[in-house]
């Protein structure tokens, strides 16, 4: 096997795997707010791609404004969602918030199908088309993007999360409830913060793939479940373990699809996937004391 | 716990329905994918069907007689076009039945039509569902024989030897697959590379760099929106040269749309509805196809598909049938379903026996290359 | 079967299921009914588990279709009688359940929902690939319809029967279960695993055989299911379809029996009346989803028991003035 295929493979595996992370990221944030996965997180990126699609075709702005739009909207979305259906039934079972959940997002996806449009959609790439050639493997400008953004989101995140007093009292919440309401920290307002950042970096995640990837009302789906694989083989809580379970997962896909079998190379992803689980429960970036949900 | 059974035989009281009237009419029952995966295909078909309804019922109707298509969505889901089968000859008792969208959802209703001895026309593509003959079964799409018949032969034309494949792992993908693997050997080629994609994967590039390693002549993709699009991206982008042949299941303008330039060049067979203005005026499908054309397009104000004239071709063979019997009872409608010879609809010309249930042959199609951004045939 | 309560509610069940297909103006709504009493089987199994054990499965659905093939593909291909096959069928699905709950149920939680989740998505990813096997994506035809000693049940109404008896056995079988000492186990295993392990309950043993019992629900379902379509095809067994059976059992109320069979009947039905509203369907079922979980906590069993109570208690109070 040559190195250019190599290369092909990794390039390809990490351009779909920052996808996954992108995904799994917005999960990590809400689940260390609420201890809830959100099972509408994949109709977030679905949102991004699709309204900046309809921003940039239907209202005939430009890429970049609409883009701007689609991110705003989606987190616009976001909270809406944690007011109207989060907060109401503030302290109900862990369980009965994913059900709750899993219905935001079929109302999200028959939404947009109404609306939007049943169809695939793309949009065109932010700078340039042509591959650049790279030690034989050949990279479109657009996979660098993603992968650059996906790095200034997780920096973005970090400095959020450890020098601003948001983030701090959110990080907070995450750990004890309890204490953080105590020392006078919001905990509503922060599990509503959380439901922004979150469609916030899920928007993201999907307008930077549209181009790539193109988009569709039920790209979610797909999305949604890789992504909550990406955060639990990363460790669950930990937002630079689910980035980097995307990639793993994305690579180890492509490396399927390359080496072993196109048809399996899902089911290689999984069983490895299993396989660390058994291993280690707690996922491989992942302290063991998340666990006692 | 008592109170939860109370629930149950409320929530089963609730399940009281409306009763159907049955009436002066001839009543045709259609399972159509009108959302879900499949919606491209099954919401052209929808839409065809209200048309031809009205159409039908503002010339007389049939037999003098008020045509009522009952239309019944199964979300490509199985379980709901079992049910959307079901309802449809039990409760609505049509006299005859068209669809399901997607192969997998008309092999899922056979057993029920057959069971209740009432004809349904599909309006999926697999050889399977008229492979072997099932009396009551018909089907209007091309099979995927003729489609890869016709490539096999440009591919041949062209000196190629080499075939590589890359089909989706769905309905569509595995039935051309199946076909494919058979046809390359049997007219002389060699397939040097058999590779799959899922049907919502985002990046091909591996499989892709898996089939630049085997040194193919030619590659030939089997599959539906939006895979092949990222595909025709994907070889844009590894820069291969190598001629890539689309499917069928790829004729309609959103193909090109979304694959943009990457569609430069590409072959793939249509059906003549999507190139009706270039086909030779004395052609028998051309004014019925510019008609077909104009009329949806100015009632549902969208760029007309090829999968909607499935829809159109089984309506009219069933009006066919039911005019020529005079009659529009089920078992009438198949036996007469069976005789027709010679009808023109949009996807070819039908000629229907008792060993061919499909009644088109590879003809139906032609070559066509993507220039511009648009459809040129290179091959009648 | 623990209290005269059960034994009520049981009878009240059966002379409703009996008497119900009488009752129904069209021959269509039978098969909705059968449908929804092979999925509540199945949602009945999986409540046990999540509701009663605390475990979560994200993988049911394998269950369910692996006992659909192997049964289909015994009869059809190697002449196996249809009762055979479908013993097969759960047999294997048992033997699967206990080999992947063996590992996974040492996991905690969303992990353990992340390893059925992907125990699943293999198993659907096999369906689909082995088509020589299988039939592959587009499905297995052909599979003769439940037969047992030269009757075959042919007439939806004689199907209905067998599922409803079956479905009644299941229900036995769980009321059984949770009022034994085993279900007092796995109710304790739910509140504190740890505090289990401290009284003596050998924890991983109870809660492997009651992932294998449920397995062994999904497969009868399974079998019933391939048995009675005459078709399968992987797509009815994907992740959706374990989301499904997940929802199902969590609206109807995980913490009764009857919850499973309310939540499998309701979200069966549903879309029958929402037909109607055709574009508008999906955006309502997920309101009514939303809807029913922020006001009904304990699902439909509890909510609208509740909704009954209070009903009947002002008009048996307004009888008393």
């Amino acid at each position: 096997m040559d190195l250019g295929s190599i290369l092909q493979y990794l390039v390809s595996g990490l351009t779909v795997g920052s996808t996954y992370g992108l995904t799994a990221l917005g999960f990590t944030i809400i689940f260390n707010a609420t201890r809830v996965i959100n099972f509408a997180q994949g109709e977030f990126v679905m949102l991004g791609g699709m309204l900046a699609v309809f921003f940039a075709g239907a209202l005939n702005l430009g890429v970049f404004p609409a883009v701007l739009l689609a991110v705003s909207c989606t987190t616009l979305v976001g909270v809406c969602m944690e007011r109207l259906t989060i907060r109401p039934v503030q302290g109900a079972n862990v369980v009965n918030i994913i059900i709750i959940t899993i219905g935001v997002s079929i109302f999200i996806r028959g939404v947009v199908m109404l609306f939007l449009g049943k169809d695939t959609f793309s949009l065109p790439p932010f700078f340039g088309t042509e591959a650049l050639e790279f030690f034989g493997a050949m990279i479109i400008p657009q996979s660098i993007w993603i992968l650059l953004i996906t790095m200034l989101v997780l920096v973005g995140l970090r400095t959020y999360f450890n020098k601003t007093i948001f983030g701090k009292a959110m990080l907070a919440c995450s750990f004890e409830q309890k204490a953080a309401h105590l020392v006078g920290i919001s905990v509503d307002r922060m599990i509503m913060l959380s439901f922004a950042i979150s469609a916030l970096v899920g928007s993201i995640g999907g307008v930077i793939l549209t181009p790539i990837t193109l988009t569709s009302y039920d790209v979610g789906i797909m999305l949604g479940l890789k992504g909550f694989a990406a955060c639990i083989l990363g460790g669950l809580g930990n937002p630079f373990g689910a980035a980097a379970g995307g990639l793993i997962i994305g690579v180890l896909e492509s490396f399927g699809a390359g080496f072993i079998s196109s048809a399996y190379k899902d089911a290689f992803a999984f069983i490895i996937l299993l396989v660390i689980l058994f291993v280690k429960p707690s996922g491989i970036f992942g302290r063991a004391d998340i666990e006692r949900v | 716990m008592r109170k939860g059974l109370l629930v149950l035989v409320v929530m089963l009281a609730i399940l009281m329905p409306v009763k159907a009237s049955a009436g002066d009419t001839i009543k045709i029952g259609a399972v159509v994918s009108v959302t879900g995966p499949a919606s491209f295909l099954g919401e052209p078909e929808r839409n065809t069907l209200v048309m031809l309804q009205d159409q039908i019922n503002d010339s007389g109707g049939i037999l003098g007689k008020k045509l009522e298509i009952i239309i019944y969505d199964d979300e490509t889901e199985v379980n709901k076009a079992v049910l959307a089968a079901d309802r449809l000859i039990r409760r609505d008792r049509v006299q005859a039945g068209i669809g399901g969208t997607t192969s997998g959802n008309t092999l899922a209703i056979i057993s029920n039509f057959t069971r209740a001895e009432i004809p349904l026309v599909s309006m999926a593509a697999a050889e399977r569902i008229v492979d072997p003959v099932n009396p009551w079964i018909f089907k209007t799409p091309q099979s995927d024989r003729h489609a890869v018949t016709r490539i096999l032969d440009h591919a041949k034309d062209q000196g190629y030897k080499r075939i590589a494949i890359i089909t989706v792992s769905d309905g569509f993908g595995q039935a051309g697959r199946e076909v494919l693997r058979e046809l390359v050997p049997e007219m002389g080629l060699t397939m040097v590379s058999d590779e799959i994609y899922g049907p919502r994967d985002t990046d091909m590039t591996s499989q892709l760099t898996r089939i630049r390693n085997q040194n193919p002549d030619a590659i030939i993709c089997w599959g539906t929106n939006p895979g092949p699009a990222v595909i025709a991206r994907n070889r844009q982008q590894l820069r291969l040269d190598i001629p890539l042949y689309m499917s069928h299941g790829v004729a309609s303008r959103r193909f090109i749309e979304l694959a943009g330039n990457a569609s430069e060049g590409l072959l793939l067979p249509l059906g003549r509805l999507s190139v009706a203005e270039q086909i030779p005026d004395d052609h028998p499908q051309k004014q019925l196809l510019l008609d077909y054309i104009a009329d949806y397009e100015s009632r549902f104000n969208t760029p007309v598909s090829s999968f909607g004239g499935y829809a159109w071709d089984a309506m009219m063979l069933i009006k066919e049938a039911i005019e020529m019997g005079e009659s529009a009872e089920p078992q009438d409608i198949r036996d007469n379903l069976e005789k027709i010879q010679g009808f023109v609809g949009t996807g070819g010309i039908f000629n229907m026996s008792p060993e061919d249930h499909n009644g088109l042959d590879e003809t139906s199609f032609v070559m066509a290359r993507i220039v511009d951004q648009d459809w040129e045939i290179v091959s009648e | 079967m623990g209290g005269k309560q059960n034994i009520i509610s049981l009878a009240v069940f059966i002379v409703v299921a009996a008497g119900f297909p009488w009752i129904l103006p069209s021959e269509y709504y039978i098969s909705i009914l059968i449908l929804s009493g092979i999925t509540a089987i199945a949602v009945v199994g999986l409540n046990l588990l999540l509701g009663f054990a605390g475990q979560i499965s994200l993988g049911h659905a394998a269950f369910f279709g692996i006992s659909a093939y192997t049964s289909a593909i015994l009869t059809t291909n190697y002449g196996f009688p249809v009762l055979a096959g479908i013993i097969c069928g759960i047999f294997l699905s048992a033997i699967v359940a206990f080999l992947i709950g063996m590992p996974a149920l040492k996991l905690k939680a969303l992990s353990l929902a992340m390893a059925t989740l992907g125990f699943g998505l293999i198993v659907y990813i096999f369906m689909n690939e082995t088509i020589t096997l299988t039939g592959g994506p587009s499905g297995f035809v052909g599979i003769p319809r439940f037969n047992i000693m030269g009757y075959d049940f042919y007439s939806d109404l004689a199907y209905y029967y067998l599922v409803a008896s079956s479905l009644t056995v299941v229900i036995i079988i769980s009321l059984n279960l949770i009022n034994s000492r085993a279900g007092r186990a796995l109710k304790a295993i739910h509140s504190s695993e740890n505090a289990a392990r401290v009284m003596g309950i050998n924890v991983h043993r109870y809660k492997l055989f009651v992932f294998v019992l449920s397995a062994v629900f999904a497969a009868l379902a399974g079998g019933l299911y391939a048995h009675y379509l005459s078709f399968v095809a992987p797509s009815a067994f994907g992740f959706h379809a374990s989301l499904q059976l997940i929802v199902m059992a969590i609206l109807g109320g995980m913490s009764s029996v009857w919850g499973g069979v309310i939540g499998a009947l309701f979200l069966t039905s549903m879309p029958e009346f929402l037909r109607i509203y055709e574009e508008l369907e999906t955006i309502l079922y997920g309101l009514i989803l939303i809807l029913c979980m922020m006001f009904m906590p304990q699902g439909l069993a509890g909510g609208l028991g509740k909704l009954a109570g209070y009903v009947s208690g002002k008009l048996f109070r307004r009888g008393l003035k």
